[in-house]
């Protein structure tokens, strides 16, 4: 399975490639990362300055935003998650075909960030979807979000095929679908996926 | 333009039996509005909108207003006639007591409305409406009929107060869900308990993150 990296370097000087079936099939997923075309926010600002000339997403393969879940890799949630907005968001993640990723972008999509007391904004889209990668930021500048894709393709890089850890994909067993919450009287319900997300204990 | 004391005389010339009041403010500002009675509220808009001099063509905000019951307590002095026993020999004998008493105002809820004249380039003008009371008489006329733009607006103060404007084209909730029994900007609204860890927990919150961290010991 594994290759040794000083005899693959040593390999490559002489002119022979050597790899594993993972790791050619993991860079040709990592290097074509379609991302979902949808913005909530100000930080969908950010994001597509990110795919315009002066940041060039292009680099990472990444350029090509779909407006249909159904041809996407990656969802960007960019901004604000309204209480209302989020089945929406939850519904359009579930109609994404495997393998997909989430990149939660902005203080709002990870926490809520300035409106997590109020009445209306969900406390972070990780409360009902598994997020892969998340950026801090009021908006993050668009190096955190090529930050982000670089970290995910890390991450795309590490996934093993076969095995316990396999990704969600792989794994026939595993659960594809998520709940979408109802918008009831007084809150979604359920407020949280805990298949997904829990309250963080803190110890002090 | 008039002051509001002079449109409020020029409302009263023009619509007879207005019940209009003027709402002073004791702030530097001194932006005094005029609190109309809501069923003759309709007529007085389409004469400050129609009045050739005020001529208040545009309605530029409409908001809420959620007045609590108000409780008095004050102190009142009351002559009581109370039996003692002096020098051995009951008697009665008129004393004066001190008295807290209690007195409650009930609340209401407010519509305000913030209209300028883009003919003329004056404003703002403020008129003002209160409802019953904050549970079950909360209707107030609609002035979407007058100035169009009024309609989203009284749609959110809907939405956020629960004012029930009659009379509205297209009164559904504009922000929240339609299921939504609650109105968010109102003073005694509850919010779902969806507490997770705060870094700096402060008032309100540092209460619940208080009773929370109760919670998780037992």
């Amino acid at each position: 399975m594994a290759v040794d990296q000083d005899l693959k370097i040593e390999l490559g000087q002489q002119g022979v490639f050597v790899t594993t079936l993972q790791e050619l099939y993991n860079w040709g997923r990592r290097s074509s990362i379609w991302p979902m075309q949808f913005g909530l926010a100000c930080c969908a600002i950010e994001m597509i300055a990110t795919t315009m000339a002066r940041y060039d997403l292009a680099r990472f393969g990444a350029e090509v935003f779909r407006p249909s879940p159904r041809q996407a890799d990656l969802m960007i949630v960019s901004g604000t998650v309204t209480k209302k907005m989020a089945p929406q968001v939850v519904r359009l993640y579930n109609q994404m075909a495997e393998p997909r990723y989430v990149i939660a972008m902005g203080a709002c999509a990870i926490s809520g960030g300035p409106f997590k007391q109020g009445y209306n904004v969900l406390k972070g889209i990780d409360r009902y979807i598994p997020v892969d990668v998340h950026i801090p930021g009021c908006p993050p500048r668009p190096e955190a979000l090529m930050q982000a894709f670089i970290t995910l393709q890390k991450k795309i890089d590490e996934q093993q095929l076969t095995g316990e850890n396999r990704p969600r994909f792989l794994n026939e067993n595993a659960q594809g679908e998520f709940p979408v919450p109802e918008p009831a009287e007084h809150d979604l319900e359920p407020p949280s996926n805990p298949g997904v997300w829990n309250a963080p204990v803190v110890i002090r | 333009m008039k002051s509001v004391e002079e449109i409020k005389t020029a409302i009263e010339a023009a619509v007879p039996g207005a019940g209009v009041e003027f709402v002073s403010n004791p702030s530097p500002s001194a932006q005094h509005s005029l609190r109309l009675a809501p069923d003759r509220a309709v007529e007085i808009a389409r004469f400050l909108r129609d009045d050739p001099e005020l001529a208040l063509d545009f309605c530029s905000n409409v908001t809420g207003i959620d007045w609590l019951d108000k409780e008095f307590s004050e102190k009142v002095k009351v002559k009581r006639t109370v039996t003692k026993t002096i020098d051995g020999v009951e008697q009665p004998v008129e004393e004066t007591v001190e008295e807290t008493r209690k007195r409650v105002e009930p609340g209401y809820l407010e519509a305000v409305y913030h209209l300028y004249s883009v003919a003329k380039g004056h404003g703002p003008v403020v008129i003002r409406m209160r409802t019953g009371n904050r549970s079950d008489r909360v209707e107030l006329p609609s002035l979407t009929p007058i100035w169009r733009g009024a309609e989203f607006q009284e749609r959110e103060v809907f939405d956020l107060y629960g004012i029930v404007f009659k009379g509205h084209p297209d009164l559904r909730r504009l922000l929240m869900w339609d299921g939504f029994k609650d109105h968010p900007m109102r003073k005694d609204y509850v919010e779902p308990d969806d507490y997770e860890y705060e870094p700096t927990p402060h008032d309100a919150v540092l209460k619940r993150a208080q009773a929370h961290k109760a919670m998780a010991g037992k």
